[in-house]
């Protein structure tokens, strides 16, 4: 094992599922036999505020945040959070992101009006960008709210896990009634180019 | 066994492991989770005190009786506890006492970043501070064999980033204390007159002299020498940082904070040729090692404000920043109350009525944000009943008819109830607004004397916020339906009229509980298209399942999420033009 760490960064809305993300990457990863820490900060998050959460594995993991400009992935749940966050990202790294707006409170009241072409913006930025489609292709494995696993899905082929191991997590960390479903989701994440 | 664990949760899972048999605290972010994981073993007796006195006053006894006992709170909380903790350091243990205090440097979801470090010296009480999951674990097991070996309680010490962080810890098993619980009377130690507690202030400065030079044999305070010239002091998560952004450093690291093993620290000191402390928040261990005549450098580099990042560190220690992309300025995305939120109603009444408005710690304080923006104070829990009582002792009768406190309803058993009776005995004429959401919503919904439910999910008594009201002598006591603005309306204008104390009580819970048949949600609104003239009013009360669509009509028109709405109807009321309906 070499001792580089591998640093993920996945950002979005309080409420699109970004912490239960986190855990099931930070439980493939340990399965996989490395080291991992994972942070983010709860409290005020769940009321609709921007979420950030830090995972890092390797041979050994000393601090649990990722150091600015250190991040190998962004993984993003919302256009917007995801481009406010790219400074975490390392010159080059990767950005999985769901086309996804989710408008905050001074746009919901017209006081400022959301970005425009944040996907295009990101992309500029960060040529190694995959735009995911989460929210249709969860419908199509059968449930909206699977959009999560979706990206998850993306995102695991840009690792270098063996898949056992994120079937394992998933298994263990998504409720019985909703696994067929994530585990479809995942697949068809996966499946992505 | 291996797993993730939190901070938090590999504390409950140590206090487990020692044979902990009584837990209790005040829920308090970033600390809550501690006591909702204890709940996991049934061996250990978890519950929610009315406030960290409490809590720390329930801790006590059973560790007088000779149990293993946990109590767990945020920084600010031991602001409350502190008058039983200071004397509690004078009359030692029977079974361990543990206490954990949760700092939150930076302040992700507190009003003050206070460094709990100095209470360790100030109560002269040891502290422990671990810096990953394992050491949560491992230290609250030592920190029980540190309570009882040394006679004290011991404080254990995590900041926002350990309690919350998730890394990889090995779990054991638990030890079966022999020890039966027990009455066993020791005045002499526990009756704290000033004739005993005068002997005992000697014991307590004995054992702080004994702790310092055992905490330099202790394995937890150790030194790791590396190929580089400089050496750095550090505990905590400030420790995981260091290795990361200074990977050539020795280190010495503190696993014990309190008091400090200065032996060591000395021998440290004569082996690097520059010493650092990197530690966050206050100079606690530089001013120390320097009061002993050993230079260092710290504070001069590293904010004494916020919490430390690896790249913090980086930028105080001189070496090249990482490349940032650089982004245009964004809209931010602050928390915002719920849609269907009880307290929105409220809030958009007082701002209508040009209330001053002395707030408290919960939700609801997220009032204070436009378009609301009806909360001219928040101080400290409890704090909103006490501070309208002396505004109104000093305004001119005009002004004082303004004066109105909101509190909730965990808030106010917490110790809003003290201001209250305060308010009551000394005239005070305020109108005080008790949110009764029915949980305790802000640290993510854990019951309280007023839900009717206790932690171990056993129905209780509830408090009836009315007949306890009446008790305490106020006379004017009215509830009412938040999500009815005229009532809101009518209700609070004719109670700020009122020349003497008056309560109002909501009545709706919180659009968060799990448990069922307490909150229904409405059926979603929608916005008629064609009756929409785009006026705006409904923006006025900030629910983010409202949106305004620029692009659509001449002015622009509303438009709700019916995802996201909760049909609580108050922004219909609004409407003047009924454009807002029950969708079909």
């Amino acid at each position: 094992m070499s001792d580089k760490v591998t640093n993920i960064v996945l950002v979005g809305v309080g409420g699109q599922g970004i912490l239960l993300a986190a855990e099931i990457l930070s439980e493939t990863f340990m399965l996989a036999g490395f080291d991992v820490k994972k942070s983010e900060i709860h409290g005020m998050s769940q009321r609709g505020g921007s979420v950030v959460s830090h995972v890092r594995y390797g041979k050994e993991v000393f601090s649990p945040m990722v150091p600015e400009g250190e991040g190998d992935i962004l993984f993003g749940f919302e256009l917007m959070e995801s481009y406010r966050y790219l400074s975490l990202l390392k010159p080059g790294g990767a950005v999985v992101v769901n086309d996804l707006c989710i408008a905050p409170p001074a746009v919901l009241v017209g006081q400022e009006s959301y970005p425009a072409d944040m996907a295009l913006k990101i992309q500029e930025l960060c040529p190694d960008c995959l735009l995911v489609d989460g929210q249709n292709l969860a419908i199509q494995a059968g449930n909206a709210r699977a959009a999560n696993t979706v990206l998850l899905g993306a995102v695991s082929k840009r690792l270098d896990i063996e898949e056992k191991y994120w079937i394992e997590a998933i298994e263990k960390m998504v409720p019985k009634k909703a696994l067929e479903v994530n585990l479809k989701a995942f697949e068809m994440g996966r499946g992505l180019k | 066994m291996k797993e993730i664990l939190s901070g938090n949760e590999a504390i409950a899972r140590g206090a487990y492991e020692a044979g902990v048999k009584v837990a209790c605290a005040y829920p308090g972010t970033p600390s809550t989770e501690i006591l909702e994981n204890t709940i996991r073993y049934r061996e250990i007796d978890s519950s929610w005190a009315t406030n960290e006195k409490v809590a720390l006053e329930v801790g006590i006894g059973a560790s007088f009786v000779g149990a293993r006992s946990l109590v767990t709170m945020k920084h600010v909380g031991v602001n409350v506890a502190a008058d039983p903790l200071f004397t509690l350091s004078y009359t030692g243990v029977n079974g361990g006492l543990v206490l954990v205090c949760a700092d939150d440097p930076e302040l992700h979801s507190s009003q003050n970043e206070q460094d709990s470090r100095n209470y360790a010296k100030f109560a002269k009480v040891p502290m422990l501070e671990p810096a990953d999951s394992q050491e949560c674990l491992e230290f609250t097991k030592l920190a029980y064999e540190i309570s009882e070996k040394y006679d004290t309680p011991v404080l254990l010490r995590t900041t926002t980033r350990i309690s919350h962080s998730k890394s990889v810890v090995n779990m054991g098993e638990r030890t079966d204390l022999v020890r039966e619980a027990k009455i066993e009377k020791n005045a002499a130690k526990f009756v704290m007159l000033p004739g005993n507690a005068r002997v005992r202030h000697v014991v307590v400065e004995d054992r702080t002299v004994q702790l310092s030079k055992d905490g330099c044999s202790m394995p937890i305070n150790r030194v790791e020498m590396r190929e580089g010239k400089i050496g750095v002091i550090t505990s905590g998560i400030a420790y995981q940082h260091v290795r990361e952004a200074l990977p050539e450093a020795s280190v010495l690291k503190l696993g014990m904070v309190h008091p400090l093993p200065f032996d060591l620290i000395r021998e440290f000191a004569a082996k690097v040729e520059k010493l650092y402390v990197v530690e966050e928040l206050d100079p606690f261990i530089e001013e120390q090692v320097k009061a002993i005549g050993i230079p260092v450098i710290g504070k001069e580099i590293i904010s004494i404000c916020g919490e430390l990042t690896p790249g913090r560190v980086r930028k105080a220690f001189g070496l090249p920043e990482n490349a940032a992309t650089a982004v245009e300025k964004l809209p931010g995305r602050p928390p915002n109350m719920c849609p269907g939120c009880p307290h929105r109603g409220v809030f958009y009444t007082l701002n209508q009525l040009k209330a001053y408005v002395s707030g408290d710690i919960g939700c609801y304080t997220l009032g204070f944000m436009p378009p609301l923006s009806a909360m001219d104070t928040c101080v400290c829990m409890g704090a909103s009943i006490g501070m309208a009582t002396g505004a109104v002792k000093v305004l001119s009768p005009e002004e004082r008819k303004k004066v109105v406190a909101v509190i909730g309803d965990s808030t106010f058993l917490h110790t809003g109830i003290n201001g209250l009776m305060d308010m009551v005995y000394n005239k005070g004429a305020a109108t005080v607004i008790i949110l009764d959401n029915r949980i305790t919503a802000m640290t993510g919904r854990q019951e309280n004397p007023g839900s009717g439910h206790t932690l171990m999910n056993d129905p209780t008594n509830a408090v009836d916020f009315e007949l306890l009201c009446k008790a305490i002598g106020v006379k004017n006591v009215r509830t009412i339906n938040p999500l009815d603005l005229d009532e809101c309306r009518t209700v609070i204008s004719e109670e700020m009229e009122r020349p003497e104390t008056s309560v109002i009580i909501t009545d709706k819970p919180c659009v968060l509980i799990k448990r069922e048949g307490i909150f229904k949600a409405g059926a979603p609104l929608q916005v008629v298209e064609e009756s929409c003239t785009g006026c705006r009013a409904c923006l006025k009360i900030g629910c983010p399942a409202i949106e305004w669509v620029p692009s659509s009509g001449k002015k622009g028109k509303a438009h709700i999420d019916p995802l996201l709405c909760n049909g609580c109807d108050v922004c219909s009321q609004l409407c003047k033009f009924s454009a807002i309906q029950e969708a079909k």
